[in-house]
């Protein structure tokens, strides 16, 4: 492989990892609150459906944009009303989430079949930082969106760590009981964090329909909801991670097509395996070390929580 | 007291919302009774708005209702292949219809199942092998226009390599490679076929990265045997030529499509569901070709040339008008053995099978 393909294949690789680390940030958010929302898959395409239907309506991709974000976060508080009102089981409530909106986003985007994207996010080299030899290319010369995702991870960082709601929404997510003890109101936290996640994952759904593949297909997806769901794990919960993790799982795929035009053959159902591959060796691996509290998932993960049942 | 009332409220809202995700539509009118119209129903593997294989069977059904206004047609989409669609066939079965198609290849096992159950309702199956008193299959010779737009794919390109984002590693994927190929050869024996396998039907993002890798690997004309138009995308995105399928692409891509080889379902539906009402029917595996209008190559675009569309017209006439078809003899395949003799042809089983690539291809087909 000379310079060129490597390039060209590591870039589609940023590319291809950005939906899946858009949808991936939003759930390490929303289960570091100790809420699991397995609606990914269908926060996604309901963010891809109404960012495409206003990016078509208003001709412009940043309405879109928003439109999805509004809407993944929107959808996400029926899990959230489910799940934190009502208490009903996570893993259920979740799963019905994702069957609702691909359902959903199929009614809704009924019309918009076979309307090709009337404006869409192209790719911009930043000035500068594109000129650095072999990383300025791949990391950037693309579309605004993967730039905004960057400055996500820092800004999901920072949040995390750095500040004074990072450290209740873990409080909340790792012991609510104590967090209720000194007065952090347990689930407007978690109301919050849910609907942070429904961006992100709209956000990812509107990077596929707007940016990616600019065009509205029923399923449009693919299963990308699932794999985020399994590269928090692999991430354990941690947004840097989750940047590697996604280019990683994003670019299997593309490697796989690539090694094919070189006559290499790999098999791709192998390579369809091998972020759940990944993401059990993972698992393995911290269950084997157990003393790290560090890279542990937050303690109440999937618990609903009620005080009168302290 | 609250609680339980709250858990069964919660149960209600996740039922309503589980029952509202599945899809299931008719598309008549409700105050008809329903002994008035002819029951017939479809069950696609995928959404309808795929803009693809379904999408092309639903057009078919449109086409059936707009020729026979009696007629009633229910469609269940994405209906998986396996044990679901057992269920689904018996729940049309009981439903009252005298005709179900079947429209996806894995169908085949839970049709001829269902088929002994209810000896009464006719079933049409697309794509399989099996057949009963009460099932026929059909299916269209989809690698006769394939043939054509492998000519025009040649004629355009310039680079002599053209790229194909192929499926899955089945006889009908390997049968449109083969036949492009040959049509590609035809006309321009320095061209070469190289072949991606994405193992996805339906997947937009990774099926236009399959073919952006065929792009880098310096293919200036893309085609396709997938259900969405992500490779036409890439296409256009990198000012390549294009070639879709199933349906007229151009929309998504019109800097870039040439054409496509299609599909046109209408009319076999409608004699169909005729000869079945009528009582005239019986079970035959159907495999319509150009002559049939079951399968044909969309319009060209305005990006192909007059001399092209007068050559692709020559070579379709050949293929309605005399005995000659695509897999006629001599044909070598990847290692230069003689696969057909001269003048000799394929027999429709030896096409069912397909297992190897012709000379020109580049690409392995996967264990």
């Amino acid at each position: 492989m000379d310079n060129a393909i490597i390039i060209s294949t590591l870039s589609a690789a940023v590319i291809a990892g950005t939906p899946i680390l858009y949808a991936a940030l939003g759930e390490i958010i929303c289960e570091k609150s100790g809420n699991l929302n397995l609606g990914v898959e269908g926060m996604m395409l309901i963010g891809a459906v109404c960012g495409f239907k206003a990016a078509v309506l208003s001709n412009n991709p940043w309405v879109g944009f928003l439109v999805a974000m509004l809407a993944g976060g929107l959808f996400s508080l029926i899990h959230a009303f489910l799940t934190i009102t009502l208490k009903s089981s996570q893993v259920v409530s979740g799963l019905a989430l994702t069957i609702f909106g691909t359902g959903l986003s199929s009614f809704i985007g009924k019309s918009m079949i076979g309307i090709p994207a009337p404006v869409k996010f192209s790719k911009v080299a930043i000035p500068i930082l594109s000129k650095i030899p072999f990383i300025g290319t791949i990391l950037f010369h693309q579309d605004v969106l993967v730039y905004i995702s960057y400055m996500m991870i820092v800004a999901v960082w920072i949040y995390l760590y750095k500040t004074n709601m990072g450290l209740k929404l873990k409080a909340v997510g790792e012991n609510p009981a104590a967090a209720d003890a000194v007065g952090i109101y347990v689930s407007k936290i978690q109301y919050i964090h849910v609907f942070i996640g429904g961006v992100f994952a709209g956000a990812g759904g509107a990077y596929l329909s707007l940016a990616y593949s600019p065009a509205w297909l029923e399923n449009m997806t693919a299963g990308r909801g699932w794999i985020a769901v399994s590269l928090v794990i692999f991430a354990l919960w941690n947004p840097v991670r989750a940047l590697v993790g996604s280019y990683i799982f994003g670019g299997l795929d593309i490697l796989g097509y690539r090694a094919q035009t070189l006559g290499i053959t790999v098999s791709p159902i192998f390579m369809k395996m091998i972020p759940y591959l990944f993401t059990m060796g993972v698992l393995i691996f911290i269950s084997a070390k157990k003393g790290n509290r560090n890279i542990a998932a937050p303690g109440a993960l999937g618990v609903s929580y009620s005080r009168e049942e302290r | 007291m609250r609680k339980k009332l709250l858990g069964v409220m919660s149960l209600l809202m996740v039922l309503v919302m589980i029952f509202t995700g599945c899809s299931q539509k008719s598309t008549a009118d409700e105050s008809k009774t329903e002994d008035e119209k002819y029951k017939v129903a479809f069950i696609y593997v995928g959404p309808v708005g795929d803009a693809g294989w379904s999408y092309s069977h639903d057009a078919g059904k449109e086409y059936l209702l707009k020729e026979m206004p009696d007629v009633e047609a229910t469609y269940i989409e994405s209906v998986p292949e396996g044990s679901d669609s057992e269920r689904v066939l018996t729940e049309l079965a009981e439903k009252g219809n005298q005709i179900i198609f079947a429209t996806s290849f894995g169908y085949m096992d839970s049709v001829m199942n269902v088929a002994k159950k209810y000896p009464d309702v006719t079933f049409i199956h697309c794509s399989g092998y099996k057949t009963d008193k009460n099932v026929a299959t059909y299916f269209g010779r989809m690698y006769q226009p394939r043939y054509l737009s492998g000519v025009v794919a040649a004629k355009k390109t310039a680079s002599n390599v053209i790229g194909y984002v192929a499926a899955y590693p089945i006889p009908e994927v390997i049968r449109g490679i083969n036949a492009f190929t040959l049509g590609a050869k035809s006309v321009n024996p320095d061209a070469v076929v190289k072949v991606v396998w994405t193992n996805t039907w339906y997947d937009p993002a990774k099926e236009k990265e399959a073919a952006k890798s065929l792009l880098d690997a310096g293919a200036d004309v893309i085609t396709q045997h997938q259900d969405t138009p992500g490779p036409q995308q890439a296409a256009q995105e990198q000012n390549a030529f294009s070639i879709g399928y199933n349906t007229d692409m151009s929309q998504f891509a019109p800097e870039a499509y040439l054409t496509a080889p299609v599909w046109n379902w209408g009319p076999y539906y409608v004699d169909t569901v005729k000869a079945v009402r009528a009582g005239t029917w019986k079970s035959a595996q159907y495999w319509g070709g150009l002559k049939d209008g079951v399968v044909a190559l969309a319009p060209m675009t305005d990006l192909v040339d007059e001399e092209t569309k007068a050559l692709v017209a020559k070579e379709e006439k050949k293929i309605i008008d005399t005995d000659w078809d695509v897999f006629t003899g001599i044909i070598k395949d990847q290692e230069g053995n003689v696969k057909v003799q001269e003048g000799q042809q394929l027999t429709d089983e030896e096409l069912l099978s397909m297992d190897w690539f012709v000379e020109g291809v580049e690409g392995k087909i996967a264990e």
